[in-house]
This record gives C-alpha cells, structure tokens and sequence, in this order.
C-alpha cells in the first residue's frame, strides 16, 4: 500500500497539518502537499476509471502529464471537473471527488466493457454505431451517455472572478527549472527585460529531486532574478501557448491554493515577448508492458518524486523497469529511504552506468536484458511476472511487489516549440523528437523568434544542461538588441549513463495476449493492438490513426502516449519513425479555464452596453427594453396592468392623435466636410446629394458596391461643403467605415473630412398633431408650415437650449427631430414632456416606430432588406438619380439579375379577413420545385396589427407584385392552411399627406 | 440655459486607486492634416497651443492639445471656453481644408489616480498597451476589454481616459473591478 514515510518530504510542513475530503471521506495531508501526494499518503491509489473500459486507474505522474487522476474539485459555485490532482496544491477543506465511475468507484458496472474489450476494437464506434440507425438515438446514445464521459459539467455559476493582464517583455522564458533560470539570468545580466513563467509555486524544476547541487544552484538563481528590478518571476503560472509575433499566453492560478479566497481566481498574462525561450523540461514515457495500467504502476521519476518531494511511498516493494539509466536513480532513492527495491528490470543487455554500480552496492539485484512480462493484481499491483526483453515473453520468474517504477526515456516538452511552427527532429541516439533549431518559429522579419533550452532541447545531462541555457539566453539577449553574461553557476558533478535502448514494446516480439492489455493511452483506453489494427486496416497517417483510435485525444493530449504510439505505429508500417512524423501540438498545453479566457467579460462587463443620454429616465418609466445591436431602446414603455401590445397600441394612438416623444438619439449622424463632400455624397448615395441647398434635408438610399441596399436615412445640408448624414441606429459605425475605407483606398485625393458625431447629441422625435404647439410653448417661433417646411432645418432655442431642429418625419406625422448636445438631452426631454402634458404626451417605443412607418408603407433596413434587396425591388426609384455618372452600387445594378422582370417586388398586403399575416410567410405558387417543395411567389417582410386601421397590415415582396394590385393570393401558415391576402398598395395610411403640415 | 451633465454625473469610486469620472469638458475634435502649416498655424492662433508630434499632447493654460492620428487632434479646454475657441479655430482655420467640430458631449473622461504602478496595473488589466514604458505625455489610442479608449498620464500616478459617452458605465465598472483586483 501507499503511505506517508515517518520522515523526508522536502515540499511539505509536517507542522502544518490540513483536512480535505476525497468522495466525502476525511483525509489528512500537510501544506506542501498536492493532492496526489496526499491521497497516496492515505493509500487512495485508485482515483478512477477509464474512458472506454471503466479499468481501475492509478496515479502514473506527479506533474501536468498525469492521465489517470482527473478529479472533481470544489464544490456549487467553486465546482471544476477535471482538474488535474498532481497539479492542485492541498488546502484545508480541498473537497474533492473521482468521476467517470458509476455507481462508484470501487464498483463500476461499466467495467463488464473490458471484459468484452475483444468486441472493442479500435474504432468501435465508427463500426458499430451506424446500423441500424434508429439504434442511436434510442439504445446506444442513452447508454454511451449514462456510462461514458468525464466530469460532470459545473451547475453553478461560478462564484469567482477572473482577468486579463497586458504584459510586454524584451525575452520571455517559460520553465523555472534550472535551464530556464540560467537562461533569464543570462538574457537579464545585461538589463534586458526578462519574465519568467513558473507553472508550479516554487522554481527549481526536477533538480530538487535528481540533483540537490543544482537544485542548490536554481535556489540561488531565482534569489538573484528576484532582486533584480527588470526580471519579473510568476510562480503558479503555466506557457499555455506561443502564437504569432512573440505572442504568449500565461495562465496564472491565483486563489486555486487556498482556502481562503480573495480576488481573481485565474490572471490570464498576455504577453508580447520580443524573443521566446521554452525551458519547459521534458516528460517521461511509460513502458508498454501488459498491465502498465494496473494502479501502482508509475513513472519512475513519479515514484522518486513523492518519496523525496513529499515523503509517500507507493509501495513498500518497488520493482524498477526502464531501459535508461535515469530509473536507477528511482531505485537509490527508495533504497535511501530504507524502501525495498526487489530488483531493477533493465531491458538493456549492457544495464546502466555508474548509477547502476551505486545501485548494486546499495544490494538492489539488477536483471540486465529482462522485462516484465505482464502485471499482476486488477485494482492494485500484487506483483510482476518477468520475461527476456527478447522473445515473446515467457516467464522467467515471478516477484512479489505493490508498485512497479517504470521509464522508457524522456521526450522533451516540445509543445510551446511546436505551437507556432517550430519543427522537430528525431535524435535517434536518444530516442526522443527535439527542436530542430534550424526551423524555428519565425517572426515578421523571417527570424527565429523561439529558442528552446535545456532538457526541452534534448540536453539531458547537467553539464550540457546549463551550457545550453546560458548560451541560448545570451542569443535571446542578443537578438533583441542587448547582451549579457554568462552566469556562474558551479560545476555539476557529470553522471557517466549507458546509451537509452529504445524499447517501444516490452518484451520485443510480445504475443497478442499481451500486446492487447499494453497501454499506450491511460485515459482513452488505447492499446498496442489498437494502434496496430489502425495500421492494418490503412491508417497509415499519424493524424489518422490517432482520430481513429483516439490515441492522444484524451484531456491529457497524449503527453505520455504520443511517442510510444507513434512508435508502435512506425513498427506496424515498418516505416521509421521520423517518417511517420507526430501529430500536431496545438495551444493550449494542458486546458485553462474558461473563466480566464472570459476574463473581465461577465455580468455587468459581459459586453458593453450602450446607453442613449435618456437611458436612466427610459428605465425608470417602464421602458421594456429592446436589443438594437449595443444599444438598449425601449420597446414600448409598459403602465400598470398592460401587456406589451396595449402599451404599443396606447402609444401610437395617442401619438397619432395628439403627441408623442422618441428617443432617437442613437440614429447614425455623420458629418461630411470639405470642398469634394458633395462629389462624395453623390457617389455615397443612390440620389442627388450636391444639388440640396443649405438648410434643406433629404431622404437618400446608400448601396453596396453589388448594388443591394445597405442604408438609409436622411441627409441634411448644414452649409455650402458639409453635410450631416442620419444612419440607422445599427449603421452608424458601418457606414462611417465604409466613408473611411473609400475616402482613404479609393478616392484618397478628395478633400473631404468624416468625424462620426452621433453621440454628441440627444435627437427627439417630437411627434403628432401637437407638436408644432408644444415646439412653440418652450420659444420656438416662426415654425409654422410655410415659414418652416417639411424636410428643412432651422436652430432654435427651446427652453433655453440651443438646438437644431429637423422637420422630417418616419409617421406621416407632423414631426421634428430636434437635436441638442447630448449633455442637455435630458433638460429638453423634461422641458417637452412638461410642456407636452396638456397634449396627454408620452413617449413611444422602437415597435409603435415600427407600426407608424409601416403604416406609410416606409420601409426598414433589415425588414425590407436583407442584403438581396435593391431599392428598384422596393419601389424606390424615385431615389435612384438618373442623371449621375456613377454611385456606389450603380453598375451592379445593372447586371442581368438585378434587371430581369420577374425580381420580386414590393407590396402592401392586406388579409381578406383583417388578421396579422405571420412575419416571414411565404406566398405560395402552383406545384413542386425539384426538391419536392411548394413553389412560392412572395415573402412578408413587415407584418403588424395596425391600432389606427384595426386590423393587420403587411409588406412583402411578390412576383410582378406592383401589377397585380387587388389580386388575391395566398401566404402560408406553419400548420399547412394558408390565409388568402390581397396586394394592395404600401401606403395604407394618409396617402395623400394630409397629415404632415 | 440647463447645465450639460455628464454621462455618469461624476461618479467616482474610492480606494487606493482612484476612479473619477470629469466634466463637463469642452472638446473640439480636428481632422485636418496635422502636418500642414495652415493648419497647426491656426489651431496655435485659436488655442495657444502648439501641434504635438506623433502620439504627443501640448498643454497649456488648461488647454490641452492631443495628437489622435496624422490627420486627427482633440482640443480638451475648459467648457466656458469652448464657443470663443472654436469660432476662433474655424476663423483661423479660413479656407483650408480641415473640420473642427464640437464633441464635448461625445465623450467621457475618466480621471485615474493611485500610486503610479498601481495605476499602471489597472489600465494593464483591460488595455493593450506597454504600461511599464508607457512615457508621461504621451498619448495612446487603444481598447480598454472591449471597447475604444484614448489614454495617456499627465504626471505621475494619474492617467487620463476618454471613451464614448455611452460606454461611460461600462468603462466606470471596468475600471472599478481592475482596480479592485489584488496587486501583483
């Protein structure tokens, strides 16, 4: 069993005891300790089950590569699955719990799978779930469902808070082990601005464990970085990903320690680092030997890990297998903590260096040229039966043990290298893909723009270790303009190691029996037999055959399965190994949460909300708020005992009946200035623009270089060379680019200016038959219909605010829209619903706006048109100049399509029986198209229940509409009837204008 | 005559950094080309101040001159001044080809004030921008998380802001939470 040795533990504080729950039961741990080490301390060897087979499964790690244990953490609001154990430090009242088991742990009823795993084969689900097809919906997904998946997804909201942070460095080093302090310490000497990203609370890397004279030397290193003033160290701070332009993501776990928190839990750094080194180490690979994936079964450096680090023995018998010298090491250090070690299994027939001769005067038995035939035990190793490494592994003899410390070498961590197109190449004297450094990610000017350092460049021994840290941070240094100095660093005692022998299977020529109960992929239950029937049934690519096996998709992302795959994969192709290649290492590492990626975006900062000058008055008079893009507008303004329709009705009745006020404040207002602004707004718009006179308005149209209708609104001259164009509330933005993007690519020599003044000024629509009375009470005068005219503009002052006037009206009403700085918006509002009171004013909403228009058959960007619609489909002509040479839009829309007869065409559309045709109807025609659907001859674009008419009013467009005028035809409803509806004209409201005056 | 009002009606929030809405400023926004002789001649005529090089600001006399793009600058002046100043520029400014309009309402303006590195993380929480080399008098056009922003330092441990007016709320709360956050 595993459990806390009375001493060592160089991590934790045995002064500093902490409770924490493990599926409810109470544990006990030190601060120090990560949850790994602490459930191994409690002997909690089983965290879980697997993906496919529900297999009893282990700890196999102690750092980000751990597959196995994956555990609920938290609890409501501070709920997360998935969550790595080997990376969260403990903390008094940590709650955690396993998952992927049902209905527990110890018992699963979806392990009956393994059983049955001969009926799984490598792409089970491709093969078996396509026939017959009613199968998946009602038998296999149900039970896919209950069985499979991780953990169970949060029900919460979160409870904590997350940011961002903009970081700009001169070299950024990602890795706080010893290369990656030598590294910033070399890149630093010089005063170069370096950061250095440390994925876990304390720097130093593995030399605390393998190496206490380097691990004494990264102490020193990181207490010099500390204290100088341009190195910034981020402990708890992973490299999530490398992208274009020295761009790197850091992913910073604040709070995730402890138990008390406060502040954000996660700081996600954006960081632009003139120059990138990973210093980021390397992982090392498991064995493929049957029963790899029996709980007990770990990395050797695992195994020395929490001996050392933490004081935890996995078991009291360990049996070492490697075919490196590294695992030796594993076996001293069980020896130094008067563990039994029964024996070192090296598939070597040379065995190990030095380390292997300290090994036998510490009395371990070292069996040279063996391996392990298979593990014994199903919930927890009981022992090894072992074979030759050559053969198909008969047994040569049995040992009892409770854990087994296996390393079959060291792939360095190349994912950051990776990320932005680094390229790899395969060192065959050390079996491992390193960093090509000849094809590194390259920035704008073709330069490299990442350097690797360290055991992350294949540099596994101390001495070649530091040199290469020191020489690559000096290059970093040096390619951002500074120098620096080589760090002292004292000398490291050298470890004379025998050659690594690649051993992708153990033993070499092992029968079917075993290969198919060899591992490769812990998490997603991917063995040898596996990824060899891929090869066999064509997956000849890397790519392929991992989507078809899943090797390496699990949320470990094949950080220990990769190499041994696509080893496994190269033996079945007979194919060497560099040219099968590996998949690809894509951002980010290991997952981050998406509470950092949100950052500050969340509640009230989830996105920003635009406010009008007379939002806050709105929101306190019942405004039901309607979504226009950004911005909130009133929808209509509920009273007391009204439903939404009432309100709407109430509004336009009285609006059309006496007055009313609307907020039209976020209408687009654009000015145009300069000497070629009227050449400009003739090719901006449909019409003729230079001709207006100064002090005149008129309504115009704005097309898109393919002709279709994009914009529109009235413009009005303000004097000889400028301009102010009104935009639809969602257009301001747009438009004002589109001025920008043609003023500045295409007619770069027009003098025109453009400044977007649309939030300067508050605009009320100031709307009925009362409106030129309430205008006059707050001191307009001389406004009558003569003296100021429909579609002119005149200054006034109005209750002591100077404003611009606009008679233009969207109702067929008497109307102004009456712009004043946006700061005085709120003043003339009060001032005109105080004045207006003797007229019942009130204010109406963005749908009593709507119904008003389309009473007078005006039509609206984004109903009328939806980006196929030309103003010719719309009846609008008479807005189209024909005298002009050119506008925007104006050649498109003489193409063919745009000019053939029987483009659909605007109509007004009344129901035979008064009812409100359904928005988006379809007119439907005689027969079938070839899909077997009813043809169709017509759409509603706008469809309301008109309170002045009494009844619904509609516009759409229709086949030769405009000459079937009091023809009946047809629109369907979703439940198959259709509702006979006669074309009429658009206009149904005062069609002579009688109104407006 | 009402009083202008300000998005936010000077809404402040305390603690060691300091956010403050300002205003009612006065604010002209230029376009003209800004390396034309006419044009810096006759906005140093209306205002005192001299054309700022790129990203710079000139100040003076509570006016203050912000270089916003080769053919962009924001006059920010008290707003009792602000009808003379521009009457001033247009007649200056005569016949050549520039725009001066008034955008005092357009906008707000953020005053931020702390310890000077405090203050700098704030804005690194929710800007793009190099705080740590981010010089006194010069002016940045960025994004603050998701929104457009104009900033720049006048003198240590302040940072002035201007963004759109009805975003006001929306930067009042970012800036609010950044600066509640913990130091680093």
């Amino acid at each position: 069993m595993s459990t806390r040795l009375t001493a060592g533990g160089q991590r934790i504080n045995r002064d500093k005891p902490v409770t924490f729950t493990f599926n409810g039961q109470g544990l006990k741990g030190y601060e120090g300790d990560t949850l790994a080490s602490a459930l191994l301390a409690n002997d909690k060897m089983m965290v879980g089950r697997s993906f496919k087979y529900h297999r009893p499964r282990g700890l196999v790690a102690s750092g980000t590569e751990e597959p196995n244990a994956l555990l609920g953490i938290g609890q409501d609001g501070r709920f997360e699955p998935n969550q790595r154990a080997t990376m969260q430090e403990v903390f008094e009242g940590l709650t955690a719990i396993s998952q992927n088991h049902w209905p527990s742990l110890e018992f699963d009823i979806g392990e009956v799978n393994a059983k049955l795993s001969r009926f799984f084969p490598a792409g089970f689900y491709y093969k078996t779930f396509m026939w017959p097809r009613s199968f998946w919906k009602h038998v296999f997904e149900p039970f896919i469902r209950q069985s499979a998946g991780l953990g169970k997804a949060p029900k919460d909201p979160d409870a904590d808070t997350y940011e961002h942070f903009y970081h700009y460095c001169d070299v950024l080093v990602i890795g706080g082990g010893i290369a990656g302090l030598v590294a910033a310490k070399a890149a630093a000497s010089g005063g170069t601005r370096v950061t250095l990203l440390e994925q876990e609370a304390t720097f130093g890397g593995r030399s605390g464990v393998d190496a206490p004279e380097a691990a004494e030397a990264a102490r020193g290193l990181a207490e010099d970085l500390a204290g100088m003033e341009n190195v910034r160290l981020i402990p708890r701070c992973m490299g999530a990903g490398v992208y274009d332009h020295g761009y790197v993501l850091g992913y910073q776990r604040l709070t995730d320690h402890l138990s008390v928190k406060t502040g954000p839990r996660h700081r996600l750094w954006r960081i632009r680092a003139g120059q990138v080194i990973t210093a980021t180490g390397a992982i090392e690979r498991p064995l493929s030997f049957a029963g790899n994936d029996v709980p007990g079964v770990m990395l050797a450096s695992a195994v020395r890990d929490y001996v050392v680090n933490y004081g935890v023995s996995v078991g009291d018998r360990t049996v070492v297998v490697t075919n490196n010298d590294d695992a030796y090491l594993t076996a001293i250090r069980l020896a130094e903590a008067g563990l039994s070690v029964p024996a070192i299994v090296d598939a070597r027939a040379g065995g190990a260096g030095a380390l292997g001769a300290r090994a036998e005067s510490l009395g371990i038995r070292v069996l040279k040229g063996h391996g392990i035939a298979k593990v014994k035990g199903r919930t927890r190793v009981t022992g090894v039966a072992l074979c030759r490494q050559v053969g198909e592994g008969a047994v040569t003899e049995e040992i009892a043990c409770d854990a087994v410390a296996m390393s079959g070498g060291w792939s360095p961590v190349v994912h950051l290298w990776s990320h932005c197109g680094g390229k790899l190449v395969w060192d065959a004297d050390q079996a491992m893909f390193r960093p090509d450094a000849d094809r590194p990610p390259t920035g704008a000017d073709g330069k490299g723009f990442v350097r690797t350092a360290g055991a992350a460049n294949g540099m596994l021994t101390l001495e070649a270790l530091i040199a290469d840290a020191a020489a690559q941070g000096l290059a970093a240094a040096e390619a951002v303009g500074h120098s620096g100095t080589v760090p002292e660093v004292a000398e490291m005692p050298a470890r004379a190691d025998n050659p690594i022998e690649p051993v992708w299977l153990m033993p070499a020529s092992a029968k079917r029996e075993l290969r198919a109960k060899a591992w490769l992929d812990y998490q997603n239950d991917v063995k040898v037999t596996d990824i060899q029937l891929a090869a066999q049934e064509g997956y000849e690519s890397v790519e392929h055959a991992k989507r078809y096996t899943t090797l390496g998709m699990a949320t470990d992302q094949g950080k220990l399965s990769n190499i041994n795959g696509l080893a496994i994969l190269s033996g079945a192709l007979d194919s060497p190994i560099p040219q099968v290649g590996t998949t690809t290492f894509r951002p980010p590492y290991t997952p981050i949460s998406m509470g950092s990626i949100a950052g500050e975006a969340r509640g009230t900062t989830f996105q920003p909300l635009r406010r009008s000058p007379l939002h806050g008055w709105h929101e306190t008079n019942g405004a039901d708020w309607e979504p226009v893009g950004p911005w909130r507008r009133p929808f209509t303004y509920l009273r007391a005992g009204e439903d939404r329709h009432k309100a709407v009705e109430r509004e336009i009745l009285q609006t059309r009946n006496s007055l009313g006020l609307l907020d039209a404040s976020t209408l687009g207002k654009l000015i145009v200035k300069g000497p070629d602004a009227g050449r400009f707004m003739d090719m901006m718009y449909t019409n003729m623009m230079s001709s207006l006179k100064p002090g005149k308005c008129r309504y115009g149209l704005m097309c898109s270089e393919n002709g279709f209708l994009m914009d529109d609104g009235v413009v009005a001259k303000w004097d000889e060379d400028t301009y102010l164009c009104h935009t639809t509330t969602g257009g301001a933005d747009r438009i004002h680019a589109h001025m920008e993007e043609w003023l500045q690519t295409e007619w770069w020599d027009w003098k025109v200016w453009v400044v977007n003044a649309t939030e300067q000024y508050a605009q009320i629509g100031v709307v009925g038959p009362n409106a030129r009375k309430v205008l006059e009470k707050l001191g307009a005068t001389g406004i009558s219909n003569d003296d100021f005219p429909f579609m002119t503009f005149q200054d006034h002052t109005l209750a002591g605010i100077d404003a611009r006037v606009y008679r233009i009206s969207f109702s067929g009403e008497l109307s102004y829209e009456i712009a004043v700085p946006a700061g005085q918006g709120m003043a003339l509002w009060t001032a005109l619903m105080e004045a207006g009171a003797e007229f019942d004013v009130m204010p109406y909403g963005t749908e009593a706006l709507h119904v008003m228009r389309a009473e007078k058959g005006f039509i609206m960007i984004g109903d009328e048109t939806d980006g196929t619609v030309i103003p010719q489909d719309l009846g609008l002509n008479w807005a189209i100049s024909k005298k002009k040479e050119d506008f925007i839009g104006k050649r498109a829309q003489s193409r063919d399509d745009m000019v053939r007869a029987d483009r659909w065409k605007l109509v007004g559309l009344e129901t035979l029986n008064g009812a409100t045709l359904p928005d988006g109807a379809y007119a439907v025609a005689d027969g079938m198209n070839a899909n077997g659907q009813r043809n169709v001859q017509g759409r509603v674009t706008s469809s309301y229940h008109s309170p002045t008419l009494r009844r619904g009013i509609a516009m759409g467009l229709v086949l030769n509409g405009p000459d079937r005028m009091g023809e009946t035809i047809e629109f369907n409803k979703v439940d198959g009837t259709t509702i006979p509806t006669k074309i009429v004209d658009p206009v149904f409201y005062d069609k002579e204008g009688t109104r407006n005056v | 005559m009402s009083d202008p009002v300000t998005a936010l009606a000077n809404a402040t929030s305390d603690g060691p950094v300091r956010i403050e809405e300002t205003g009612p400023h006065g604010m002209i926004t230029l376009r003209g080309v800004l390396s034309d002789g006419t044009i810096a001649s006759a906005v140093q005529t209306a205002t005192g101040l001299a054309m700022p090089a790129q990203r710079g600001i000139t100040s003076d006399a509570g006016k203050t001159l912000i270089w916003m793009g080769p053919d962009e600058a924001l006059i920010l002046l008290p707003r009792a001044d602000l009808p003379a100043t521009l009457s001033a520029l247009t007649g200056a400014l005569g016949s050549a080809h520039a725009l001066a309009a008034d955008m005092s309402d357009a906008r707000a303006v953020f005053r931020i004030t702390g310890d000077d590195a405090h203050v700098r993380e704030v804005l690194a929480r929710l800007a793009p921008v190099d705080m740590d080399r981010f010089p006194l008098g010069e002016v940045r056009r960025t994004r603050l998380a998701q929104v457009a922003a104009a900033i720049w330092s006048p003198e240590p441990g302040v940072v002035q802001l201007i963004c759109f007016r009805s975003v006001a709320q929306y930067v009042f709360d970012l800036l609010t939470e950044a600066a509640a956050s913990p130091r680093i």
